[in-house]
């Protein structure tokens, strides 16, 4: 019982008084139910431990798995995950196939992983031209246009700068556009929701490089450009640059992987994740936008009239319960910790709200501190299935009071052909067998 | 970023320790401003500076006419896409006006883009994939007038260059609303 008062300072009980949805259940009866398994698991420990001893003339090697009585493998040089996660990966979508292998995406497996970092491995990608193989020792970025002082920075040279660690979410603006298509694709939660991913970005504020060039008081934006193939292209407002923009050198402590950038990128935090421009080598300081291809033809959102909005930068507060969901099988009737991600560009999640009758009722979940600024956040609620056909929903509130849409207001807004900017909620429904699937609700 | 011999500051953990009487600054931030930058000359971000924004500024001498274009687009670009710009396996380039409203809208560069700097800006850097940054600046004029005249925007003697180019009115041209201010 000590155990217990413990664990239930550390995570507090959620809330009861709100409870209109019977089938979700409070936290305590899940520690509870938590301890007699412990306890269970003890027991049998025991009765094991005697069945040994009685055998006094066998080695106590006699009865365990061989990792336990043969030397394990030994140091190595860069660490990989056990053979048995081996089906953790990502999923990689190559529209144009052979033709351009390295044109498309791959999604992080929001489904296999907890917490709210993205293992590097992991980390979503978009390339336009692939992944370009740059030499550190020849990459510079340029920062011109209407700047006092042109300058190039080498990347040893940047290395030196005073840095500051981040932790931001990045999502494609694409990200669940396969729930905008017509029918609902029975597919897995980070097939549908993984182009988005949270890493601790370290490197230096743009605004330091741009006071250093001196910025023009004409200059109101900014063309980023990437060094690889397509030489990717945006077009950022410069109080964007001025505020929170970073370049970042290190993802979760290491150098930056070559598909998240090497050896350098923007990240613009809470922004469109085509934003933040990987292998950036130009800056260059503009009165107005440059109009590239990826924002206009590419990343701007088609309205039911037939107009688009353009340059809509910030990524909306929106949700996803990764655990159960689609393609999983519930173990049988029983506690289950529902479990999932919120996350919102206009700053700190607030709330996270789930149901378990398609938003007839509705609970507020656990939010795992701690709760940063445009991260993502981890959300947690027990659920006592009872075996009946449910329909699961998460809905995210962020601090500056934005809702997350339902999908019959994203879908009366925006045209039937635009797949950016998916914010809508989503919807795994539960059968009866314990099967779980993307549904349209 | 000076404890490994490849920097430019070749200087170590053990010199900067050893080095007594170098003060330390204590817990507040280094200061910023480092300065480390290298000043460019005009002609070295000349060869860096690629991008064409709407009123034209930026664009090469060189010119190309449909014709030409036409020829360009078969060597280099139907192969991915289609005949007459048509589309499969890549995207459709021609067609689509009148349905941006519709259920079944298709974007394309003649129903959609705003503005035709941006398919010469596109083009030069990023076209055709396996070879992108091949193509002269002359062909580029070219295969963007090809695309241009295919959609009906221009007439089919017409020549594109740094003065014609930018004059384009595209039929999306005011298609768009600016969300940069708003939520």
């Amino acid at each position: 019982m000590k155990k217990e008062s413990v664990i239930a300072n550390q995570r507090p009980a959620a809330p009861e008084s709100r409870s209109d949805s019977p089938s979700l259940a409070p936290r305590r009866v899940f520690l509870a139910r938590g301890v007699q398994a412990a306890g269970a698991l003890a027991a049998g420990g025991m009765a094991s431990t005697a069945s040994a001893q009685a055998r006094a003339t066998e080695s106590i090697g006699a009865q365990l798995p061989s990792w336990m009585t043969t030397e394990g493998a030994p140091m190595r040089a860069y660490g990989q995950p056990s053979k048995f996660e081996e089906p953790v990966k990502r999923l990689v979508g190559q529209p144009f196939g052979k033709l351009t292998p390295g044109a498309g995406v791959s999604f992080t497996p929001l489904q296999s992983l907890n917490g709210t970092i993205t293992p590097n491995g992991l980390h979503f990608e978009r390339h336009h031209g692939g992944v370009p193989d740059i030499d550190p020792a020849r990459h510079k970025l340029l920062i011109h246009g209407l700047v006092k002082k042109p300058l190039a920075f080498d990347v040893a040279a940047l290395m030196r700068y005073p840095m500051v660690s981040r932790t931001y979410f990045i999502e494609c603006s694409g990200n669940s556009f396969r729930n905008t298509l017509p029918q609902a694709q029975d597919v897995a939660c980070g097939a549908i929701h993984g182009l988005l991913s949270c890493s601790e970005w370290t490197g230096l504020p743009l605004a330091v490089l741009l006071n250093e060039a001196g910025v023009d008081a004409g200059a109101k934006w900014l063309l980023a450009e990437g060094a690889d193939a397509a030489g990717m292209s945006r077009s950022i407002p410069l109080s964007k640059a001025l505020d929170d923009t970073l370049i970042a050198l290190y993802q979760n402590g290491e150098r930056l992987r070559p598909e998240q950038g090497y050896p350098m990128r923007l990240v613009l935090p809470g922004w469109e994740g085509n934003m933040s421009v990987k292998w950036l080598h130009r800056l260059k300081l503009t009165d107005g936008p440059t109009h590239t291809k990826d924002e206009t033809s590419r990343y701007t959102d088609l309205m039911r009239d037939g107009k688009a909005r353009q340059f809509t930068f910030e990524v909306g507060v929106k949700s996803v319960i990764t655990q159960p969901s689609g393609g999983m099988t519930m173990q049988g009737p029983g506690l289950y910790e529902l479990s999932g991600l919120a996350w919102s560009g206009a700053g700190r999640v607030a709330k996270v709200e789930v149901s378990a009758d398609s938003g007839a009722t509705w609970r507020d979940a656990m939010l795992q501190a701690p709760v940063l600024s445009k991260s993502m956040t981890r959300f947690r609620l027990p659920w006592n299935w009872n075996g009946a056909p449910a329909m699961l929903q998460s809905r995210a509130t962020d601090e500056k009071g934005n809702v997350q849409e339902s999908r019959s207001a994203w879908n009366a807004l925006y045209s039937p052909g635009n797949r950016y900017h998916n914010t809508m909620i989503q919807t795994w429904a539960v059968s009866a067998d314990g099967s779980v699937k993307n549904v349209y609700a | 970023m000076f404890t490994r011999k490849r920097t430019a500051t070749g200087l170590t953990a053990a010199a900067l320790l050893a080095a007594c009487g170098t003060p330390l600054m204590g817990p507040q931030p280094l200061p910023q401003g480092l300065n480390l930058g290298r000043v460019v000359t005009a002609d070295e971000i000349k060869a860096w500076d690629i991008s064409i924004s709407p009123s034209g500024a930026g664009l090469p001498p060189g010119s190309g006419s449909v014709k030409q274009g036409a020829a360009v687009y078969a060597a280099k670009c139907e192969a991915c896409h289609g005949a007459n710009g048509a589309g499969k396996p890549a995207d459709a380039l021609v067609g689509g006006q009148g349905t941006l409203a519709s259920d079944n809208p298709v974007r394309t560069v003649g129903s959609y883009w705003p503005h035709a700097t941006t398919l010469f800006d596109y083009v030069r850097r990023a076209m055709p994939t396996n070879a992108p940054k091949s193509l002269t600046d002359s062909e580029v004029y070219a295969v963007s007038a090809y695309i241009l005249q295919l959609n009906g925007i221009i007439a089919q003697d017409a020549v594109m260059n740094a003065q014609t180019l930018p004059q384009v009115k595209m039929p999306n041209r005011d298609g768009f609303v600016d969300f940069s201010e708003k939520k």
